[in-house]
């Protein structure tokens, strides 16, 4: 396969999620920190759900073909929870970290929960997405022809897409979690665990590309206009926003209107 | 003094990399020194250690202060030290992370690094045999040989620093650095260009190993710019790692690893450890770690010392040691705080110097080396596995993060090594076993979770 499709899928599926580490965590070390940390919890959990997975696959050694989708399908709902319960974990962690480091430092501004919540999701999403992708990826610099045998051609661009789709909703959903956690509204992490489950489970119907991707892209843009609620935004700020008239952001960047 | 190993392998162990590193005056660093002294050809693993240790030296205003400064106030200390924490980790991300890289671009596209070629003579066992229980036999034998090789240089080491044999461990380290920036890098450069079949002839290869090694040297040993200087610490740790890659066996690899961290461990914190030792000799004397051994992060700006230039400082480190008579290696990775504030300074009086300086962490060159390794070798056996690889890192990362955060919590020197090795098998071992199946199959179905 050639370069063009690898660095067409490599840009598609990590570009936005590169865009928003350059321009809105590089600048800052904590943040880079908490980045590191939250992508660390995503990967523990990633752990533990294979080792579920591992010990049920090996317990149950046989090779019925369905078995073991059956088995893979348990393996995808339970690390679906598990990252849920690892993403609630850091919530924990971060609010003991912001409560220690107003402590330790009053001069400096520690970073606000909702910043946090912000970052905590992309490291989810940047960890999820690289560990999703990269092997597959990789592949795609090699020979081959993809759907010689009558599967889908466009086996990488789906899977480009889906990638992106995932890492921005793990951004959402950590923004719209910290707040629901924060606000003691215990309905939000139910909307955030059961639409982690719709999408996966949406995977499914895996040879059906076009549903599927339609169907995830809506729950992605609908979870976005909920993060962005949640976080502050409202219908006014966002188009002074966008008409360059928001003065505080301006005076904020230094940018003469 | 570098002692060769067997014939096949080109390895020079002892670079004065390791076995470098005085201490630099009050720093509780000089346990880093310790361990470069090691170097002498030996297993870099000495060198790690040492250099682990010296890791662990953080530049801590607190230190300094309570050291070598008169009437700070005392408030202003613990401020300094938590203020410049996230920063710091940051400064010591970016090189550990580029060494890494290099590391394992190399791994992945040029195939000499992945052949086995024979073995290092400090590893003598062959893991070839058919059983489990005798290649796991050979490889604890190795590791033996190999601790204890490294002991007895780290040993070595802090003898002569305490008989103050400082020419012989001048020596001993530029012979090294000459060997690994020569040498290693020729064959680097061989390796890479037969990979992508570039043709080179004799004459631009010379000229090109020349000016590279001779800069090298230079800003390594002597004076140069902060960042030209790092760059070569990040690739020399990253030659020395792609040697060890190389020559280590499979499973020797792993047992090493693990008990050069545990060594690491004893030796910068039992009290009688060689690089502790090493560390309270070089405070005691006052004196300035060697530079060619540890990576180090900062830069010092010193407005208004009467001895430093502040047009040059920009990323020069001068640090003012009337006691050193070897001023060649003053000015390297130190910013000696301490000299900063000593008394016939006439900026000192009322001036907040403290502000204008920035203090960086410093870690030891066999640390890069060792981290390197580790995320070589899962990148290498990983059987073409990137998430492998990147578990690795990342719990690399959060281990150095971690001894960092200790580092401020406790002040004192520690070893860079433990932490991060320990996460760094687990994840591989784990990754490579349970995570890599799900995974594949997961990509193979095209589920997402």
């Amino acid at each position: 396969m050639t370069a063009a499709v690898f660095f067409g899928c490599a840009f598609i599926a990590f570009g936005p999620a590169l865009a928003l580490y350059i321009f809105t965590i590089s600048t800052e070390p904590l943040r880079i920190i908490f980045l590191i940390v939250g992508a660390f919890f995503w990967l523990v959990s990633l752990l533990f759900s294979s080792l579920i997975w591992f010990m049920t696959t090996t317990l149950t050694d046989n090779k019925d073909e369905p078995r073991e989708k059956y088995l893979l399908i348990f393996g995808v709902l339970i690390s679906v929870l598990i990252q849920e319960m690892f993403r609630f974990a850091y919530y924990k962690l971060l609010k003991k970290a912001s409560e220690g480091l107003k402590t330790i430092n009053p001069y400096e501004e520690a970073p606000s929960m909702r910043l946090l919540a912000y970052v905590s999701g992309l490291g989810f999403g940047i960890m999820s997405g690289i560990f999703s992708f990269v092997n597959t990826l990789s592949d795609s610099l090699g020979p081959g022809t993809v759907g010689i045998h009558g599967d889908p051609p466009q086996f990488f661009l789906n899977s480009a897409f889906m990638t992106l789709v995932i890492t921005l909703l793990h951004v959402f959903w950590g923004i719209v979690f910290f707040d629901g956690c924060a606000k003691k509204k215990w309905y939000t992490l139910l909307v955030v665990v059961l639409s982690h489950l719709l999408v996966s489970a949406l995977t499914f119907i895996s040879p059906h590309y076009g549903l599927n991707l339609v169907l995830a892209y809506i729950i992605m843009v609908l979870t976005g206009v909920w993060a962005f609620f949640v976080s502050g935004g409202s219908c006014r700020s966002l188009k002074l926003c966008l008409l360059c008239q928001d003065k505080d952001f301006l005076l904020f960047n230094q940018r003469a209107r | 003094m570098l002692t060769f190993m067997a014939s096949d392998s080109e390895e020079e162990v002892c670079d004065e990399r390791t076995s470098l590193m005085s201490a630099e005056s009050p720093t509780p660093r000089s346990c880093q020194d310790g361990r470069q002294g090691l170097e002498d050809g030996e297993s870099a693993a000495q060198w790690r250690s040492q250099e682990s240790e010296e890791d662990h030296e953080d530049e801590d205003p607190d230190r300094y202060v309570c050291s070598g400064v008169p009437g700070r106030p005392p408030g202003l200390e613990e401020e300094l030290t938590l203020k410049y924490g996230a920063k710091h980790v940051i400064m010591l991300f970016v090189p550990v992370t580029l060494c890494m890289i290099v590391v394992v671009a190399t791994i992945k596209s040029v195939r000499f690094y992945t052949e086995k070629n024979g073995q290092l003579i400090y590893t003598p066992f062959s893991e070839d045999t058919p059983s489990v229980g005798r290649r796991l036999l050979n490889s604890v034998l190795n590791t033996l040989i190999m601790i204890s090789v490294i002991v007895t240089m780290t040993i070595f080491l802090v003898v002569l620093y305490k008989y103050r044999c400082y020419k012989f461990i001048h020596g001993w380290l530029i012979m090294s650095s000459l060997m690994l920036l020569f040498l290693f890098t020729y064959i680097y450069l061989g390796e890479v260009l037969k990979t992508y079949n570039v043709a080179m002839d004799y004459p631009t290869l010379f000229l090109t190993v020349w000016n590279f090694g001779a800069v090298g040297m230079v800003c390594i040993h002597w004076k140069g710019p902060l960042v030209l200087q790092q760059a070569y610490l990040i690739m020399i740790s990253a030659l020395m790692a792609l040697v060890f890659i190389k020559y280590l066996p499979e499973w020797s690899a792993w047992v090493i690893l693990g008990a050069i961290s545990v060594y690491d461990l004893v030796a910068v914190l039992c009290p009688k450890g060689p690089l502790r030792m090493l560390v309270e000799t070089a405070q005691e004397r006052n004196e300035p770690i060697f530079p060619a051994l540890i990576y180090s992060s900062a830069m010092v700006w010193t407005v208004g010392m009467a001895k430093l230039d502040p047009s040059s400082q920009g990323a020069l480190q001068l640090p003012y040691d009337p006691e050193m008579e070897e001023d060649s290696y003053d000015s390297f990775g130190e910013p000696s705080y301490p000299d900063v504030f000593e008394p016939p300074l006439p900026g000192y009086p009322g001036e907040e110097l403290e502000e204008e300086e920035e203090r960086g962490v410093k870690l030891g060159l066999g640390d890069f080396i060792f981290y390197s390794v580790l995320v070589g070798k899962a990148a290498a056996t990983g059987s073409g596995d990137w998430n492998t690889t990147l578990a690795c890192f990342v719990a690399i990362l959060i281990g150095l993060c971690l001894t960092l955060l200790l580092l401020a919590v406790f002040k004192k020197a520690l070893p860079a090594l433990p932490i991060s090795i320990t996460f760094g098998l687990i994840f591989y071992f784990s990754t490579d076993n349970l995570v890599r199946p799900f995974m594949d199959t997961l990509a193979s179905h095209q589920l997402y979770i």
